[in-house]
């Protein structure tokens, strides 16, 4: 053996020294530098959970608030804003929470906190109450007339336009402009309360528009038709959208 | 020292490094203890288009609930607002929260329709971001839900340009990537994602798909849906009702 070691040449020796050296570090950052969590991807994801898990949580959640503040939670669990967060309004409110005391929410007083889902915005789905800010009551804060735990609904027929906006600023530059909008649709009183579910009256029939625009329906500087001859079987709304500019 | 010792004794720490190392890796693993368990869940959210009202509180609270900075090109989750014109041409902004929104109110007959896009990660089921990362530091968890290891994170974006939905972004101050998470450290706890808690219009309807009786099972019982780029066959985790042929 040890003739074998004599007769290996020195290069070879140092060559395998570097070499087992090398090895060694390897072994050793392998086994006591590197994270247990880098050599093993499922200990990589239960580490990556555990922090993730760990992070601090700021939305209190809806259910938390109606412990301590039940006035408020009974108040509007019947309004308009029943299904709001008491969060979407006062802010992130965990640290309330821990601390109820000493933390407080924050609560919006000014116009331009209900402005970001009530200004007039023609993108925003039909039915939603919406106002313009330039001419409904300008500058005066949104709370002196409604209460945001329970705010009231529209009274109709002159409140219609607080949820049929787009319909409204249509209807303004036809030529039906002054006309109610009572006149044809009769709106029951349920309606305020569950718009979906208790729906105003729509004309029904070509007769309805009629009697307007009939040939000799004697109003003066009408635009009439023969209603026997002018646009088939259609009904009138089938070509004519009343509320639109110019009637077309 | 001899050769013959030396090489005895080096022989001598590898091994043993070897045993302590294994042991301590195993130690470790039996720290971690979850009261969680991520097999019994698989998360997904509905997004009903026609009740979206643009206002931006979920961005916001997105914002709040996961340091995003505030900067308005850094978003976890965001909503685009399109308006598609008379001549088919379609115009895409994402909205800032409520606050200097572009002032360019489209009325009239140029416009045929408009309406208000949420958007945030899709939470694919074959996520292309996870995919491409070179370090392994995206993972899809048993809950369905893609996290990022940010201390595996080399910051190298591949996964930000993989990504077809444009949900990723490069966190300015840790130079990790970020995403939305459907707010794992709340889903842990049991809580509703900072999104879904602060929208004011049930938009945003988050649940469990193993669970049949969650607002998300109902959602998707309920309504018509669509996923973002179907034809990638990604297979989204974030469902659409009455959404337009013209989102992408």
């Amino acid at each position: 053996m040890k003739d074998f070691f004599k007769r290996l040449p020195e290069q070879a020796v140092r060559v395998v020294t570097v070499f087992i050296v090398l090895v060694a570090i390897l072994l050793v950052v392998w086994r006591f530098i590197l994270p247990p969590e880098l050599k093993d991807h499922d200990l990589q994801i239960i580490a990556t959970i555990e922090r993730e898990a760990d992070k601090e949580v700021k939305y209190a959640g809806a259910q938390m608030c109606g412990q301590c503040h039940e006035k408020e939670l009974d108040i509007k669990k019947n309004g308009y804003h029943r299904d709001l967060s008491c969060e979407s309004c006062h802010g992130a409110a965990q640290k309330h929470v821990d601390n109820p005391t000493d933390v407080k929410p924050t609560s919006p007083k000014k116009r331009d906190y209900c402005s970001f889902c009530h200004n007039y915005n023609p993108s925003r789905p039909t039915g939603f109450p919406q106002i313009n800010p330039d001419t409904h009551n300008p500058r005066k804060p949104c709370i002196t007339c409604h209460n945001p735990h329970n705010p009231k609904p529209p009274e109709p027929p002159g409140s219609c336009v607080a949820c049929h906006a787009q319909i409204e600023r249509t209807k303004i530059a036809s030529y039906h402009a002054l006309i109610e909008c009572t006149v044809c649709h009769s709106t029951p009183e349920k309606h305020k309360t569950s718009p979906r579910t208790v729906t105003p009256t729509k004309p029904d029939n070509r007769e309805f528009c009629g009697k307007c625009h009939a040939k000799g329906s004697g109003v003066k500087g009408m635009p009439t038709v023969d209603m026997a001859t002018h646009g088939e079987k259609y009904v009138c709304w089938q070509c004519h959208y009343p509320h639109m500019l110019g009637g077309i | 020292m001899d050769r013959r010792n030396f090489l005895k004794n080096l022989l001598l720490v590898i091994s043993s490094g070897g045993i302590i190392g294994g042991l301590s890796a195993g130690a470790w693993a039996k720290i971690i203890n979850k009261d969680y368990d991520t097999t019994k869940h698989n998360y997904g959210m509905g997004i009903d288009i026609d009740k979206c009202i643009g206002c931006g509180r979920c961005m916001q609270a997105c914002k709040t609930e996961n340091d995003v900075p505030s900067a308005p090109f850094y978003f976890r989750t965001w909503v685009e607002r399109y308006v598609i014109k008379s001549d088919k041409s379609v115009i895409v902004n994402t909205i800032n929260m409520g606050i200097d929104e572009p002032s360019d109110v489209f009325t009239g007959r140029d416009v045929l329709r408009s309406f208000f896009v949420p958007k945030l990660c899709n939470q694919c089921d074959h996520p292309p971001c996870v995919q491409v990362c070179p370090v392994g530091a995206t993972f899809k968890t048993d809950d369905g839900v893609i996290l990022v290891d940010t201390k595996r994170c080399i910051g190298c974006r591949y996964c930000i340009q993989a990504c077809p939905y444009g949900a990723r972004y490069l966190h300015p101050e840790t130079r990790v990537a970020d995403k939305c998470n459907f707010c794992y450290h709340r889903l842990v706890k049991g809580l509703l994602p900072a999104c879904v808690e602060v929208c004011p219009k049930q938009a945003r309807l988050f649940g469990d798909m193993k669970s049949i009786a969650s607002p998300l099972g109902r959602f998707v019982r309920m309504n018509k849906l669509h996923v973002l780029k179907p034809y990638l066959n990604t297979d989204p985790k974030v469902y659409y009702a009455n959404l337009d042929g013209e989102v992408n």
